[in-house]
């Protein structure tokens, strides 16, 4: 809520189109008028005009860099992708020396958090499954954000025939199950001999962009048929301009909110993958795997599990933190000062 | 209104063809022999061989096995699993069960995640408000095969106040505690959205309209700002209807649940292509369903958009 | 019987899957107290759908497999320890081991009124014979002499002239070759009798068997991909009768799930207990519960067509590969004891079962050796750096990811070699590789007992050209020792000569034996009398209601 106690003068917007005789508030409100000569008008309402204009987006960056939410959230995914570029800084103990001998033992000299069912050094495997991790909810939603957002955009603005297409089309992909889809592409010639995390990237971006183009889709509906879409187009400003400047950072909201939990879900959907073998080989390292493995473990000795899983959950609520803070940046009436 | 459902209808047509073929390709396209794995790994004579790949049309190129496919399907013939069952039937028995199950899940979500998305959102930065952000994070990071199976621990054994898996009448009791686990990751989006929602919309003009109105703040809430926020949300609930019904194999697993998300599962494993593909046309028409219920919402929630 | 069916365990996602019948060792004491039991108790047991309708020969997976051995009833039974015991047959005898005259019980009866008569058996065979018919075990009946004629493709000929009815109640079997072990066979699902309505149409007899076993079907008893309800068969008249009021199979898709309703006592019987439970299931379940060795066992193949493990230098590779797995810490860790250290190719709980074969040291964990010997072979012909050694397994049906992991890791501790498991989503696409021989490195196998026998760890593997010998192993010094195993007049003979093969195998490791599979199962405390069987099936007819 803005902090400006000065009254503003309220417009009849159509977004609350019926006006209802509400019950007449019993409660006398005392309306305060400041004189006039008290209060420069530039203070308030006056646009500075000596100022250079800034784009929506310079304005969000200035808000933003000032915010802790923002700062504490950038300096932990600075280290998550620090961790996850540079695993060997961080440990010097081999992830994959793993010996029965060690099993499930807790935490001793040089391995602080204990090991793994298969006797590996658990803190070691968080450092080096970062990669792999970060590198598949990272890309994943990126492409599912660049894909879906954009399709979702299309359909959800210019409706017709164009809506009908995506929409049914991602109506099949949303009914196809992951497991079939999975199967196949790991057979294609390109994946089959030497799997990545690119396989798996794919395979989930190509499970997860109908969800994210439904999102979309239903923001920009909504955000098009606001007054300030009418007043643009009103202005000249071509209907594609529209979706670019106005519809689409009017929408990005739920979109973020989404791909900042999508994110933390697609590295756990990777252990699914993993699992069912047609996710990462074993040889490549990743939280997702070692959360997977830890199942049977989880009545005797949950730490196991815990740990991956913390790593995780820092990764996510440092992106959801992220996410808040652009969110707010971006929403004009909750910007502060 | 009635145009708008109308077309929405006549696109399912081609929708559920190309479904349908898009299917029956992928299932022709997986790696493996389904006959081979009938044997089990043990010797199997070249005619038992041969008669087997004839009885399901494996000896035909793919187009003659879609061909054949169709041909049944006018006949409202979905073709028969590897066991000899019709296809039809146990589809039949299985689809009502997950058909509950996801209902149940969805109103789970919709119901909690409301409540408490609306809550976090108006208290923004408050004690509630991360104490629930904690927990989606557990929900996230923590896979549904490990929550499900720690929640049927607790609940269906420690304390025993339910059964660890679902009868098999798999009657709506039983559902209650798998339904929740199903619908835990997607409470986690659906409290997000609509915490969101509430704070973009609780500084909206209407809102200061409203309150300056004298509208009491319970009104202002449940009937402005809920409203308005509501549209992301819906949009979430509806595509997930689906996913709840196909992809809840994790959970029926952990839960017994004999439902589609097991069946479809095995049917890919298997190559069981007429199973696999009856399923998916069915969530598929669910799908469309479920979109245009949506879209009907749309214009419910907000009068400004038109349906076209 | 292959346990590495996908059938077995129906699994969900991989975490979910358990497959392992974890093993070995000493078992629970088991309650023997009979008295005060309550006889009129359903039983409630674990199971898998079945694949197939109900008719013996189609009927190859443990699902289908112990419905069908209850609702049957054939020329003999197995008893707890293997040994075959007549239940139908009154006798059956041989001078040559090639011609056999059966002599069957009269007065038994089918549930739909049909007497079993010879004729009833000569019929069922014959039907599981014939190619026309399909019928997934067919080749069971191949060492019957017209086997060949009837099974080939396109056949017309329906009936093999190796079987002849005598009169109502003896009928005589003439083999193509001495088979001295052939009596053993006869207890195995494919040689139940079955009466004529089977014939006229196998498909809806398959959804509604009538049977002369132990029990019957209930009224509408198969509910698909649910249950399973059987309940007493008053005619019957065996060494089986039921000591319950009806057994009812739970289908089940994930052993965890069962697991935690056999402890909310919500399922009275289950036959294995998950990954998720090894560690505490004893605790869990007081004295409830069992661990006895069955008759399977747990191998790795390497098949004899990869050039990196051909002649010399392939032998002391496969010797130093067995030498650097320590089966008896993966035991320790992964199956939480149970399981025993194999230390030939069958079962201790077969007759004839040696562990001091020699040649077996090969099958102990000796780091020192195994490194001398992988440095031998890489003088002889070098491995490839950087090659990693697979080992391939499917994993939709697991429960083998841990322990091939852990294989893994001692291969490469040990040997200094990359190893790594191979996943394979799908067991039919596993099928698939082996079918075509592009299996790489070495992969998963195991056997389990179809009837109690030497031969039958033998023969089906490891024979040139045999039906399960998955890496195409052969050498005719091996199939010569059984054919002679077989031609012997009995069966303590037979045995000797079948030891005899198994020290040619020890020396070729065409798979490399890893441990003997055992049962670890349990039950709640609404029953008693609970035993598991030869075959790690438990024994469902003496259950009792507490």
């Amino acid at each position: 809520m803005s902090e400006n106690p000065t009254p503003e003068i309220i417009e009849p917007t159509a977004s609350a189109p019926r006006v209802r005789a509400g019950k007449i508030s019993s409660r006398r409100i005392e309306h305060y008028v400041a004189p006039l000569e008290e209060t420069p008008l530039q203070s308030v309402d006056k646009v500075d005009e000596t100022a250079t204009p800034l784009s929506m987006w310079a304005q969000a960056w200035r808000s933003l860099r000032t915010q802790p939410l923002f700062i504490i959230s950038a300096a932990l995914i600075l280290l998550v992708i620090a961790v996850a570029a540079f695993p060997g800084l961080f440990t010097s103990t081999s992830p994959t020396s793993c010996s029965l001998e060690f099993a499930r033992q807790g935490p001793s000299a040089g391995h602080p958090l204990g090991f793994t069912f298969q006797g590996c050094d658990i803190y070691a495997r968080i450092m080096y499954g970062a990669q792999a991790s970060v590198l598949v909810g990272l890309f994943t939603t990126i492409a599912v954000v660049v894909f879906g957002g954009i399709l979702g955009a299309l359909a959800g603005y210019y409706g017709g025939w164009l809506d009908a297409i995506l929409a049914r089309l991602a109506d099949i992909f949303f009914a196809l199950p992951l497991i079939l889809g999975a199967i196949i592409i790991m057979q294609l010639p390109a994946f089959r001999e030497n799997r990545s995390i690119w396989t798996v990237i794919i395979t989930l971006a190509i499970f997860g962009w109908p969800q994210m183009a439904r999102i979309t889709r239903g923001a920009v509906i909504e955000a098009k048929s606001s007054d300030y879409v009418m007043a643009s187009r009103s202005l000249g400003l071509s209907k594609f301009k529209t979706l670019v400047k106005h519809v689409v950072p009017n929408s990005l909201a739920p979109v973020i909110v989404v791909s900042t939990i999508s994110l933390g879900i697609y590295i756990v959907a990777e252990a699914t993958l993993s699992f069912l073998g047609l996710g990462l080989p074993p040889s490549i390292m990743s939280w997702g795997n070692d959360i997977a493995s830890a199942q049977i473990s989880v009545r005797n000795n949950p730490e196991i599990l815990m740990w991956p899983a913390l790593a995780l959950s820092i990764t996510v609520l440092s992106f959801i933190m992220l996410g808040d803070a652009v969110r707010d940046a971006l929403d004009p009436k909750s910007r502060k000062g | 209104m009635i145009l708008f459902t109308f077309k929405r209808f006549l696109q399912l047509i081609p929708v559920f063809f190309g479904a349908t073929l898009l299917v029956y390709f992928l299932v022709f396209a997986t790696p493996g022999d389904p006959i081979a794995a009938l044997s089990g790994g043990k010797p199997m004579s070249p005619a038992v061989e041969s008669a087997l790949r004839a009885q399901y049309n494996l000896d035909q190129p793919f187009w003659v096995q879609y061909f054949l496919y169709l041909k049944n399907l006018v006949t409202f013939d979905l073709g028969q699993t590897f066991s000899g069952q019709p296809v039809a039937d146990v589809i039949a028995r299985a689809m009502p069960v997950t058909a509950r199950l996801a209902v149940m899940a969805l109103a789970i979500e919709a119901f909690f995640g409301i409540i408490f998305g609306v809550i976090a959102g108006l208290k923004k930065g408050k004690l509630f408000d991360s104490t629930v952000l904690v927990a989606s994070l557990i929900v996230i990071a923590v896979p549904t095969f490990v929550l499900g199976f720690v929640l049927q621990f607790i609940v269906g054994v420690k304390l025993d106040w339910a059964k660890p898996t679902v009868g098999s009448t798999a009657p709506w009791g039983d559902l209650i505690l798998p339904a929740t686990v199903l619908g835990l990751v997607s409470l986690a989006y659906v409290l997000r959205l609509t915490r969101t929602s509430i704070i973009e919309n609780k500084q909206a003009d209407y809102v200061r309209t409203a309150t300056a109105k004298g509208l009491s703040r319970r009104r202002v809430v449940m009937v402005h700002i809920l409203r308005n926020s509501l549209i992301p949300v819906v949009t979430f609930l509806g595509a997930d209807l689906g996913t709840l019904m196909g992809g809840a194999i994790v959970t029926e697993g952990i839960f017994n649940v004999p439902g589609i998300g097991n069946l479809v599962y095995q049917a890919v494993l298997k190559g069981e292509t007429p199973t696999v593909v009856a399923v998916v046309s069915v969530l598929v028409v669910v799908f469309v369903i479920a979109n245009l219920v949506v879209d009907l919402l749309y214009a419910w929630l907000d009068p400004r958009i038109r349906l076209v | 019987m292959r346990y590495n069916r996908t059938s077995k365990a129906l699994v969900l996602s991989a975490a979910l899957a358990l497959t392992l019948t974890a093993c070995g060792g000493g078992g629970a004491e088991e309650a023997d107290e009979t008295t005060g039991g309550d006889p009129s108790k359903v039983i409630t047991a674990n199971s898998t759908e079945p694949q197939n309708g109900l008719l013996p020969a189609n009927t190859n997976e443990v699902g289908g497999g112990r419905v069908m051995d209850l609702l049957f009833t054939g020329l003999v039974s197995y008893d707890i320890d293997g040994k075959p015991v007549n239940e139908l047959a009154e006798s059956i005898e041989t001078t040559d081991a090639k011609t056999y005259t059966i002599k069957i019980k009269t007065g038994q009866k089918f549930t739909n009124g049909e007497a079993v008569t010879a004729k009833s058996f000569v019929d069922a065979w014959n039907f599981g014979a014939a190619a026309k018919n399909a019928q997934l075990n067919s080749y069971f009946f191949e060492s019957i002499k017209g086997y060949d004629t009837v099974s080939a493709e396109g056949a017309t000929e329906e009936t093999m002239e190796g079987l002849k009815v005598v009169d109502d109640t003896t009928f005589t079997v003439e083999l193509k070759r001495a088979e001295s072990d052939f009596p053993l066979r006869l207890g195995y699902t494919a040689f139940y009798p079955l009466p004529a309505a089977a014939f006229e149409d196998p498909k809806a007899f398959g959804e509604k068997p009538a049977g002369n076993g132990p029990y019957k079907l209930a009224e509408d008893g198969w509910k698909h991909n649910v249950q399973i309800d059987l309940v007493p068969n008053a005619d019957y008249s065996g060494p089986r009768t039921a000591a319950n009021g009806g057994v009812s199979f739970k289908i089940y898709s994930t052993f965890d799930a069962a697991y935690q309703d056999l402890l909310a006592n919500n399922l009275d019987v289950l036959d294995q207990i998950p990954p998720s439970a090894l560690q505490n299931y004893q605790d869990d379940l007081g004295d409830r519960w069992v661990n006895q060795a069955y008759a399977g066992n747990a191998t790795m193949t390497i098949a004899s067509y990869l050039p990196e493990f051909k002649g010399e230098a392939g032998e002391l590779r496969r010797q130093a590969i067995s030498m650097s797995i320590n089966r008896q810490e993966i035991i320790d860790n992964i199956f939480f004891g149970g399981k025993q250290i194999a230390k030939d190719f069958t079962s201790p709980v077969l007759d004839g079962y040696s562990d001091a074969l020699p040649g077996n040291e090969v099958l102990t964990f000796n780091a020192e050796k195994a490194k001398e010997l992988w440095a031998e072979a890489d003088k002889i012909d070098p491995w490839p750096a950087d090659k990693t050694f697979t080992m391939t397994s499917n994993i939709d049906g697991a429960g083998n990811k841990e322990y091939i992991e852990a294989m893994a890791n001692q291969i490469s501790n040990t040997l200094g070699i990359k190893a790594e498991l191979n996943p394979i989503p799908t067991f039919k696409e596993m099928r698939e590789l082996v079918v075509s021989k592009k299996l790489t490195g070495a992969s998963r196998a195991g056997w389990q007992a179809d009837y109690p026998s030497l031969y039958n760890f033998l023969g089906p593997l490891y024979g040139t050209g045999a039906g399960s010998n998955d890496g195409d192993y052969s050498s005719k010094e091996f199939d010569q020792k059984l054919a002679e195993g077989l031609a012997a007049t009995s069966v303590e003979e037979g045995n000797k000569i079948f030891n005899e093969a198994q020290q040619i195998l020890l020396k070729d490791l065409p798979v490399i034996p890893l441990w003997y599979q055992a049962v670890q199962g349990g039950w709640s405390d609404q029953v008693t009398d609970v035993k598991f069987g030869w075959n790690g099936v438990p024994v469902y007819n003496a259950i009792v209601g507490k």
